[in-house]
């Protein structure tokens, strides 16, 4: 399979938008005419080739090098194939990106994985704030997918998240699953102040017990409910800590809210 | 045809097209999964009068299952997808969700889907909450023990009911011990069901009757205390006549379950009061499967 790499020429000082390099939109382009793309970054229009070295050949891989940390929507829309980028990444990676995978070796911007229907993200650093959260002027979040993050996450992880699954292996900050609609966050390890803040409905696993619980969360006892074997079964092929919850004998403590908006929200404290 | 000393008369079985659906039941134990699958397929023999056939396919190992926990595969066929749907509906809200730690689960993906939980669901009065792991939607529904967990759909697929054979034996007896030894064979077979009581029915019927008001009656040719009296169809040595009816899910699976069937009662032989192996049919107008004994048992 062929494969394209983007070579970072220099840190750019303004942020750009790399909307348009995505699998689909360079399908049967030839290297030329790639390098013409011109790229939004401000006010001005940056030609593709004037912000990168172009290697290879337009496929179903993206690779991309360098200080990537100002480039934003990296993967945005895609539907398949495979981004990877080395280094950090912007903001908005994958939003609204219904397939394929992307693969990001640092840490990456606010508001990764906004929108996202489907596919896959792996961020081997952390994630900024607002992690599968709506972008302003949007009403959902994240709508499907799963992304893994095997840093930490930044404050309002989930917000607005409609459905799929976000899995932080390291910390996230204040007010994880704010206004969560639905869908699965697991966090392994600790959560900052007020997690579920307004949380209508969905699931926030969590592998520790939290310093501080939300007063609008009612607890529910104790259960090793069976939804949980499920979830472990479709998580085992996944990197540690991911894969390595047991696919039997867990138990949690369940507590519902947000009580103050509708409240069929669950956190699952694993005991 | 003889095997054993065993006549395979020269007859076929004729079967028809039907619907069916797999689901798989689980709870705490082996015990509580037999429970519910036992409520749920109970009162299904046959269409006509039950709206579905079913039964119990096999058990599962907590390995096969997608809860991790000891279970069991129901079939259930219907003559239309709509009165499956139906069938489906009612019987796991009555006999699955009612049971103690029992779940259920879809146990075919490929074909049109129909609601398993998606109706119930509402049992939970709001509390009920959904989840969607690796793209197939669960019901977690609160109820009195815990949680009761359920696929939102199940698929239906065309299948094939009312594959047959029946045991000429010299006494009732003798007839029932043969349908024993077969029907465990067959139960050693996937995809197919065998739905009337132990998987044996006694009451083979032929189309019409002499009273308007009935569809079917009993089929005399078969009946031996009526010999002198009908155009039976038994030899003097035949005291006794019973049935084994299978569903399966294609054709090739009631064949083979029909050969593990017969080889299991020619095996006994006719020192054991197996003498005859015959089918039933309709004349082969009303089925569109014909099952012939002799191919079936060719070598």
């Amino acid at each position: 399979m062929s494969s394209l790499r983007l070579t970072l020429r220099e840190r750019t000082a303004q942020r750009v938008d790399l909307a348009p390099l995505t699998i689909d939109l360079l399908a049967g382009r030839s290297l030329a005419a790639v390098g013409a793309i011109e790229l939004a970054s401000g006010n001005r229009r940056l030609r593709v080739d004037r912000l990168f070295t172009l290697e290879g050949t337009p496929g179903d891989t993206i690779e991309i090098r360098g200080d990537a940390s100002q480039l934003d929507r990296i993967g945005a829309g895609m539907t398949g194939g495979r981004v990877i980028v080395q280094g950090d990444a912007g903001d908005q990676l994958g939003l609204g990106m219904t397939g394929g995978v992307i693969e990001v070796s640092g840490s990456v911007g606010a508001f990764a994985a906004s929108g996202m229907r489907g596919g896959e993200i792996r961020i081997a650093g952390d994630a900024g704030d607002f992690l599968a959260g709506a972008i302003p002027g949007n009403h959902q979040g994240m709508q499907g997918g799963l992304v893994l993050v095997s840093g930490n996450a930044g404050d309002r992880a989930g917000d607005r998240m409609r459905r799929g699954t976000v899995l932080v292996a390291g910390d996230t900050g204040d007010y994880c699953a704010s206004r969560m609609v639905a869908g699965t966050i697991g966090v392994w390890g600790k959560v900052g102040r007020s997690t579920g803040l307004a949380m209508r409905r969905g699931t926030v696993l969590l592998q520790q017990s939290p310093s501080t619980l939300p007063p609008t969360f009612n607890d529910c006892g104790e259960f090793p409910f069976s939804f949980l074997t499920l979830l472990a079964r479709a998580w085992k092929d996944l990197p540690a800590p991911f894969g390595t919850l047991p696919d039997s004998g867990v138990r949690v403590r369940r507590l519902m809210g947000d009580l103050a908006n509708d409240g069929r929200g669950e956190i699952l404290i694993r005991l | 045809m003889q095997l054993n000393g065993v006549l395979i008369d020269d007859e076929f079985a004729e079967a028809f097209g039907m619907k069916a659906t797999r689901v798989i039941i689980t709870a705490q134990n082996l015990t509580w999964a037999y429970h519910a699958a036992t409520a749920a397929t109970g009162f299904a023999t046959s269409v006509i009068g039950c709206g579905c056939e079913a039964g119990v396919e096999r058990e599962l190992t907590s390995a096969e299952t997608p809860d991790g926990r000891p279970g069991v595969a129901i079939l259930l066929f219907a003559m239309s997808g709509k009165e499956l749907a139906k069938q489906i509906e009612r019987r796991i809200g009555q006999c699955v969700l009612t049971a103690p730690t029992s779940a259920a689960f879809a146990g075919l993906t490929e074909g049109e889907p129909v609601a398993l939980g998606k109706n119930l669901r509402f049992f939970g009065d709001g509390f009920q909450a959904s989840k969607q792991i690796s793209g197939r939607r669960y019901w977690r529904i609160p109820v009195m023990d815990g949680e009761f967990l359920v696929e939102e759909t199940t698929a239906i697929m065309p299948a094939v009911g009312g594959g047959n054979f029946l045991v000429l034996a010299e006494s009732q007896p003798q007839a029932l011990a043969a349908c024993e030894a077969a029907i465990t064979a067959m139960k050693k077979i996937p995809n197919v069901i065998m739905p009337f009581p132990g998987g044996v029915v006694r009451s083979g019927s032929k189309v019409g009757s002499k009273y308007k008001a009935l569809i079917a009656s009993t089929n005399d040719a078969f009946c031996p205390t009526i010999r002198g009296v009908t155009r039976s169809q038994l030899s003097p040595e035949i005291g006794s006549v019973m049935e084994i009816v299978i569903d399966g899910l294609t054709a090739e699976d009631i064949s083979k379950s029909m050969r593990v069937g017969i080889q299991a009662m020619v095996d006994l032989g006719p020192s054991e009061g197996v003498r005859r192996i015959s089918a039933g049919n309709y004349g082969g107008k009303l089925g569109k499967f014909h099952f012939r004994l002799h191919e079936i048992m060719a070598p």
